[in-house]
């Protein structure tokens, strides 16, 4: 194609913009509409994931040691541990240390344990992390069955919970986002089919005095486009200013410490990046669709 | 340059339009299509730019195969074969310059090639001082010059026209058949379907008359009329 030729199209297809007026607010508003909802629940289910991740990346399984054993056995047990293959790392913590870390955990309520620190009830025991957190439950089996180990714990209901939580809130957020974007280019598809059925004659036409079908499609290409991106300026602004205030304000999310935003920059600049695409293939999809049949002149 | 070879035309409907029909049209003349109305004419006329493809038999126009020929060939088949309407077909939101210039943007000429040829058959057929109108601030027959302009500007070898007078009063008929004949002076072969008796015993050229189908009449100077 020559550079005038596509000159000629992105000028065609803006004019069309300018000339279907009504039309072009009700499919920019269509767009709009969904990519407000679709923006939104990308940046929750984003957070979400994120402080999904986080949490998973804190579960820890904690091996209690027999009181019993040896120091040989101790180390026999963490020898054990470390040739499980899922494990990503080991650490012993002594009885010493796990009173003086409850100690400080309880703060003034703590003092009440010093009386212990003659007498230290509690176990050796060794911290141990997996490379993924998933494999957590059968790895805490694989060391429950260690000799010398007295117990494990891993918080298993939370663990479990936590993992199916995740799961589910991922493939909700996905098939809703899949069903929004469709029922966008369903909606913009249509609005142009109204505009295209007012230029079925002119289509004819054009093919009578010998455009070719692509020739004819790239102004309604350039027109989608054009109609995806405008549709999508409402939506980032939105999105942007909306997080920028929820992730600078001291408000009641942020207060748990746990729950912890993405930064600002750079998320929302991929959210709006993606966001833009988005509005782009709904607008070029919609229209590409919608002009198919009328080709058949 | 046209040459049929016993074609036939059955629509989905199960009407025949052509029944069987040979004709050779050479480069340059100048043919009358008449016959009464559902007669085929308009059949006739869509078979030769492909707008209708043959249920049997062979087209041969420019040495293509216009029945053999794929889908995506269509369209440089109707580049090199200019085609006027009754009603004219014009691009209503265009301007009469943006109509003309359509023809040549398809086929990818220059910007400059462009803005040269349109304002020279803009000049042809007498609408240079009106290239920025568009067609719905036109008289009938200046709409109709306009249709000749675009089918002419990327410099076909035949001119089909269906009734292009057919909507226009006589005066300005005689001036649209003056400016065919120009065009068919310069070597463009001219094919014409009409209704106009006066126009068909005035200008004398080949008349075709086809009937229920068939070529009933082919005659050299002939003269209106489609009965045996």
């Amino acid at each position: 194609m020559r550079f005038s030729t596509l000159q000629r199209h992105v000028r065609e297809g803006s004019r069309n913009i300018w000339r279907n007026g009504w039309m072009t607010v009700a499919s920019v508003g269509a767009v709009t509409t969904t990519l407000v909802l679709v923006g939104a629940f990308l940046a929750l289910m984003l957070n979400l994931s994120n402080i999904a991740t986080n949490l998973e990346k804190d579960v820890q399984i904690k091996a209690l040691i027999d009181l019993t054993a040896d120091q040989a056995e101790i180390d026999a047990v963490g020898d054990a541990i470390q040739r499980i293959p899922e494990v990503a790392s080991v650490t012993f913590s002594s009885k010493d240390e796990e009173l003086s870390s409850l100690i400080d955990s309880l703060g003034e309520e703590g003092k009440v344990w010093e009386m212990y620190e003659q007498d230290n009830p509690l176990n050796d025991v060794y911290i141990v992390k997996t490379t993924d957190p998933l494999d957590t439950i059968s790895v805490a089996k694989k060391i429950a069955s260690i000799t010398n180990v007295e117990e494990i714990t891993y918080g298993q209901e939370v663990v479990q919970n936590l993992f199916k939580f995740n799961q589910y809130a991922r493939n909700i957020g996905l098939v809703l986002i899949v069903g929004l974007i469709f029922t966008a280019i369903f909606l913009i598809s249509n609005t142009i089919k109204i505009t295209i059925i007012a230029r079925r004659r002119e289509i004819g036409i054009m093919k009578l005095v010998g455009a070719t079908d692509s020739f004819i499609r790239w102004p309604f290409f350039i027109e989608g486009l054009l109609l995806g991106v405008l549709g999508s300026i409402v939506p980032i602004l939105i999105i942007t200013t909306g997080y920028y205030y929820l992730s600078h304000s001291g408000n009641a999310l942020t207060q748990f410490s746990f729950v912890e935003l993405l930064p600002f920059s750079p998320f929302a600049i991929q959210l709006s990046l993606v966001i833009l695409a988005i509005g782009a293939g709904i607008g070029v999809w919609g229209s590409v669709m919608s002009i198919r049949k009328f080709l058949k002149v | 340059m046209i040459a049929m070879e016993n074609v036939y035309k059955t629509y989905p409907n199960g009407v025949t339009a052509i029944n069987g029909i040979d004709v050779t049209i050479d480069q340059g003349e100048f043919v009358y299509i008449v016959g009464p109305s559902g007669a085929g004419k308009s059949t006739f006329i869509k078979l030769m730019f492909r707008e209708e493809v043959p249920t049997k038999g062979n087209i041969v126009i420019n040495n293509r195969n216009l029945a053999k020929m794929k889908w995506k060939e269509v369209p440089l088949l109707r580049r090199d074969i200019g085609v006027v309407y009754q009603d004219f077909k014009l691009l209503p939101k265009l301007t009469v310059y943006e109509n003309v210039a359509f023809a040549l943007e398809v086929i990818e000429e220059t910007p400059r090639n462009i803005r040269r040829r349109v304002m020279q058959v803009l000049d042809q057929v007498g609408l240079k001082n009106k290239a920025r109108f568009i067609p719905d601030e036109l008289s009938g027959g200046e709409q109709q010059r306009v249709a000749i302009a675009r089918a002419i500007v990327n410099h076909p070898k035949l001119l089909i026209a269906d009734e292009p007078t057919g909507n226009l009063d006589p005066e300005t008929s005689w001036e649209i058949m003056r400016i065919l004949e120009e065009i068919n002076a310069s070597g463009t072969t001219i094919i014409m379907a009409t209704h106009s008796k006066e126009i068909v015993n005035t200008i004398k050229k080949r008349v075709i008359a086809i009937e229920g189908g068939l070529i009933v009449r082919d005659e050299h100077r002939g003269e209106y009329g489609y009965e045996i």
